[in-house]
């Protein structure tokens, strides 16, 4: 529980993600929270899956905490994403910064969701009324798959 | 013998999450040709490549007890 980059498979507690960055040093806690949209282009979702490498998205989690700190200087980071089965609205990543000034604090959240969506082995199958897929590739906007829209990968920072 | 993992869709197709295979001395080039020589469906040219929980390029030679991760396209957030 003390963990301070994790994956879990059960909902998320907002405000013990917060109290881990927490401390006297800190002026400022900027707080990340990713939801479940139900609609993406006028496409509905039903609830979504998240599959982890659990090891390895913990490692790189953490590996995201010291890229922060190389940027940043005196922040601390918490990260928890939640896999398994989540509905509309469920919270699926909180990230936590703490730094002396809030500008860093804006800042390093914003290059920690980016990171997430390029190097932690963590994939969302989508659930919707007329089908299912795993999403791939949101960075670049584009499937892994060719035969399916675009605008379906989500703009979804 | 080495492990690979395989994610998301990759599973779906293999049909399993993990296989156990012979591939010492092997690189992750051959090892990804081995595989798709076994399963015809699998494609794994937009795949990103762990070893032992790093990311590793195609040259990386393998060694019993490795564990490869076969890793599509990211989508956490």
């Amino acid at each position: 529980m003390d963990k301070k980059f994790r994956i879990t498979e059960q909902p998320i507690n907002i405000d013990a993600c917060i109290k881990k960055v927490v401390r006297a040093e800190a002026g400022a806690v900027n707080t990340f929270i990713g939801t479940v949209r139900e609609f993406t282009k006028g496409k509905r979702t039903l609830y979504l899956e998240y599959q982890a490498y659990t090891a390895m998205a913990e490692k790189k989690l953490s590996q995201i905490g010291d890229e922060i700190n190389e940027r940043w200087n005196n922040a601390e980071t918490a990260i928890v994403h939640r896999v398994g089965h989540l509905d509309i609205s469920d919270v699926a990543v909180v990230i936590a910064v703490s730094t002396p000034h809030r500008n860093d604090s804006f800042e390093a959240s914003r290059y920690a969701i980016e990171r997430i969506k390029e190097i932690v082995p963590i994939w969302k199958k989508e659930h919707w009324e007329d089908g299912t897929k795993w999403i791939g590739d949101q960075k670049e906007n584009t499937s892994y798959e060719k035969d399916i829209p675009s605008e379906e990968d989500m703009n979804n920072d | 013998m080495i492990d690979v993992l395989f994610f998301a869709e990759l599973q779906e197709k293999v049909g399993s999450e993990k296989v156990s295979m012979e591939a010492d001395g092997l690189s992750v080039a051959d090892l990804k040709q081995k595989l798709t020589q076994e399963y015809s469906s699998l494609k794994l040219d937009h795949a990103m490549i762990a070893v032992n929980e790093e990311y590793a390029q195609e040259a990386t030679v393998l060694n019993n007890g490795d564990t490869v991760a076969f890793i599509p396209p990211v989508s956490g957030g």
